[in-house]
């Protein structure tokens, strides 16, 4: 099932489309080598226990290659939630669309621009950190993605600068991304004591199956606060996987969002190393699956030094015969005291065929730690719907009133107001076909 | 308008209604007292439609329908209201959604135009004054957070929004001060009408001082063994229960 990419690699290099600096392609053969290594993830590999990557291996997908759709500035328009100045970086079936796209609104001491252009014209912007903040070692998905890396988002956040305004990168895909797969490869840099935000959604026109395999990587530097979320409303039948490594110096701050409504097979990785001391990471998300969908999130908080601290609630809610995963690392180094951890996992079961595999993963090596965690699977509380029903709110809606307001929670938590609106608005439609706040 | 026929229902395999039977006509407040135990909260909840209860024989017809025959929220919009004793919190729905969403269920109900949220806050602000309640509960999620006597008297605020035909009051009296009480008695007074009717389920005579019964029902081990009119609750307040209820090995 690694045979079609190879080939594929080995096309790509003879061929020598892209005269690339001699380290990307160091980047790239090392990519192919360890996938060709690795192969695809199997249930045997326990990062992959619950989820079958059988249909992307058995699809082989071919690389999409500047197929850019002929996607219309108004058919992105329910996608783009934010006010008129946000500044927005467009992709389209995983190549970057200037036409789309608005980097000219980024505020002053921020760049933003997409991998291509960076690679040929700044590849300082690039080079000191692509494929240094993220390893492919043991990950198959990581290493095909260094080996075909194509198009993403550069951005750096100048030191000092702090700007209310975030950044809206979508990754649209749309029919004629049907059968293919974007390998796309981000690179965020938070200049210290910068203060940013970053959101990447992944969205879709129409309903064609293909697939995504994203890398993000982010540097966070001492003093900096960056928001990052990550909204997946990728197609009912993508396949979509990415993993984001984002690295931490001394009393940063990342905080992250993972919303997550689409695709067949869905599988989030968000893996951060609190590296400097007196850092921190608030990782916080919401699953919501149906009929056959899986999605699977995998978070790993490594802490690496003392004085850290991360918070995360993830919630999901399973209907229909979805399967959900969640499995919540937690590594603490001797050498990372006075770690103040807390995790959280709660899930809703809707139907009686909705699953949940929730792993929490506690590894701690050091003696002076407070780390918390907690998981719980229930189904709606029997005795709050009767007593909307008493009021004369019919099943159905006393279920959906529940059901959104059991995720109310964990979005109350998002800081940015349009965000946190729109993904409150999707959720509400989703399971009560109005939008008219709670 | 409501008639109660040899009512008999089960929690688990512990049959608690064992045979109740009560008329109640338009305009009618009858009062329910009793021990503790003795049922009355369940048969509150078989009216209203709960499911954890069972209904194992008798009948209930309410404006000539039959009433068990109905989901909870078909009675709620033919005009059943419960005011619950223990009210149930619902984090992360708030008051005013919760309130507007049963307010709009029950006018559809009832074929009448859905409100829109400014519409209503209209409509609430009167409701609110009846209650002596703040404007800012309504944001809060639904009892969460509210004091004993908030979540009764946000019972009662229901209540004033879906103006129901028949009302039980599930000792909404217990636990409130006098001023919270005489809040409680005046907004159900003031809701009174001659073609609605109320069942006020309570332990202690002081709240029939408020809201004034044209009958008193004593019962005990899930059944009515008195019935009487005003003059009973004080019967009751000076000589308590016992002179009433047998011990429940004698009845079987
Ligand atoms: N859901 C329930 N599960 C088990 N037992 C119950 C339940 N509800 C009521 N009971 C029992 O039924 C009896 C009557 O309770 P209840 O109707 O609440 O009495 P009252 O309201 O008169 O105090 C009590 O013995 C109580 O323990
Ligand atoms: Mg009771």
């Amino acid at each position: 099932m690694t045979a079609p990419y190879i080939a594929d690699f080995t096309t790509l290099s003879n061929n020598g489309v892209r005269a690339e600096p001699e380290w990307l392609r160091d980047t790239r053969r090392t990519g192919i080598e360890r996938f060709a290594a690795l192969g695809f993830p199997t249930p045997r590999n326990e990062d992959w226990h619950f989820t079958s990557v059988a249909p992307i291996a058995e699809a082989s997908f071919s690389q999409l290659r500047g197929a850019s759709g002929q996607v219309a500035k108004g058919a992105l328009a329910p996608f783009q939630f934010g006010e008129s100045d946000w500044p927005l970086m467009v992709f389209v079936n995983g190549k970057f669309d200037a036409s789309l796209s608005t980097p000219e609104l980024v505020a002053k001491g921020i760049r933003a621009l997409d991998l291509s252009t960076a690679l040929r014209d700044e590849p300082t912007l690039v080079e000191p950190w692509l494929g240094k903040l993220s390893t492919s070692e043991d990950r198959s998905f990581s290493a095909l993605n260094a080996a075909f890396m194509s198009d993403g988002v550069v951005v750096h956040i100048a030191p000092y600068i702090e700007s209310a305004v975030p950044l809206h990168v979508i990754f649209v895909s749309d029919a004629n991304a049907a059968k293919g797969v974007a390998h796309v490869r981000n690179l965020i840099v938070a200049g210290h004591h910068s203060k940013a935000t970053v959101i990447e959604s992944y969205v879709s026109l129409g309903d064609s199956g293909y697939f995504t395999n994203a890398v993000t990587e982010v540097q966070v530097e001492q003093g900096a606060t960056l928001t990052h979320y990550k909204i997946q409303r990728e197609s009912q039948r993508a396949f979509h996987v990415h993993t984001i490594d984002a690295q931490q110096a001394r009393d940063s701050h990342y905080v992250s969002f993972s919303f997550a409504t689409g695709a067949a097979l869905s599988r989030t990785n968000i893996y951060t190393n609190l590296n400097g001391e007196g850092s921190g990471a608030t990782l916080n998300g919401l699953y919501m699956a149906d009929d056959e969908q899986h999605v699977d999130h995998q978070t790993n908080i490594v802490h690496s030094q003392p004085n850290c601290f991360s918070r995360e609630i993830y919630k999901g809610i399973l209907s229909g015969a979805a399967h959900g995963v969640f499995n919540g690392k937690v590594y603490v180094y001797p050498i990372a005291q006075k770690t103040d951890g807390k995790q959280t996992n709660n899930n809703l079961l809707l139907s009686d065929r909705a699953r949940i595999d929730t792993k929490p993963q506690l590894e701690i090596y050091a003696d002076d730690v407070r780390c918390t965690h907690g998981a719980t699977v229930g189904r709606l509380d029997e005795m709050a719907l009767f007593y909307m029903k008493s009021r004369g709110v019919s099943t159905d809606a006393a279920t959906k009133l529940l059901t959104y307001a059991f995720a109310a929670d964990v979005l109350e938590t998002i800081e940015v107001p349009a965000v946190r609106t729109e993904l409150e608005r999707a959720t509400l439609e989703r399971f009560t076909g109005s939008s008219v706040a709670l | 308008m409501l008639e109660i026929k040899d009512l008999h229902a089960k929690v688990g395999d512990r049959d608690i209604l064992r045979g109740i039977s009560l008329d109640v006509a338009p305009g009618e407040v009858h009062a329910i007292m009793g021990p503790n135990g003795s049922g009355k909260s369940t048969l509150a909840q078989v009216l209203a439609g709960n499911p954890a209860y069972e209904v194992t024989g008798g009948s209930v017809t309410y404006q000539g329908i039959d009433l068990l025959a109905l989901q909870p929220e078909e009675r709620a919009q033919q005009g059943v209201f419960l005011a619950f004793q223990y009210p149930i919190e619902i984090p992360g729905v708030s008051n005013a959604y919760f309130l507007r969403s049963a307010f709009n269920s029950i006018r559809a109900a009832r074929g009448q135009e859905e409100v829109d949220p400014l519409e209503f806050l209209d409509y609430m602000e009167k409701k609110l004054e009846l209650v002596d309640m703040d404007v800012e509960m309504l944001s809060r999620s639904v009892n969460m957070g509210f004091s004993g006597g908030e979540k009764k008297r946000n019972e009662i605020l229901q209540m004033a929004v879906l103006e129901p035909k028949i009302a039980l009051l599930d000792e909404t009296d217990s636990g409130l001060d006098i001023d919270a009480l005489r809040i409680v008695a005046n907004g159900v007074n003031a809701l009174k009408r001659p073609d609605n009717a109320t069942i006020v389920v309570t332990h202690y005579q002081r709240l029939l001082n408020y809201i004034v019964p044209d009958y008193v029902h004593v019962l005990a081990h899930g059944k009515i063994v008195k019935s009487g009119d005003k003059s009973l609750a004080l019967e009751l307040e000076a000589k308590g229960y016992d002179w009433l209820v047998e011990p429940q090995g004698a009845l079987a």
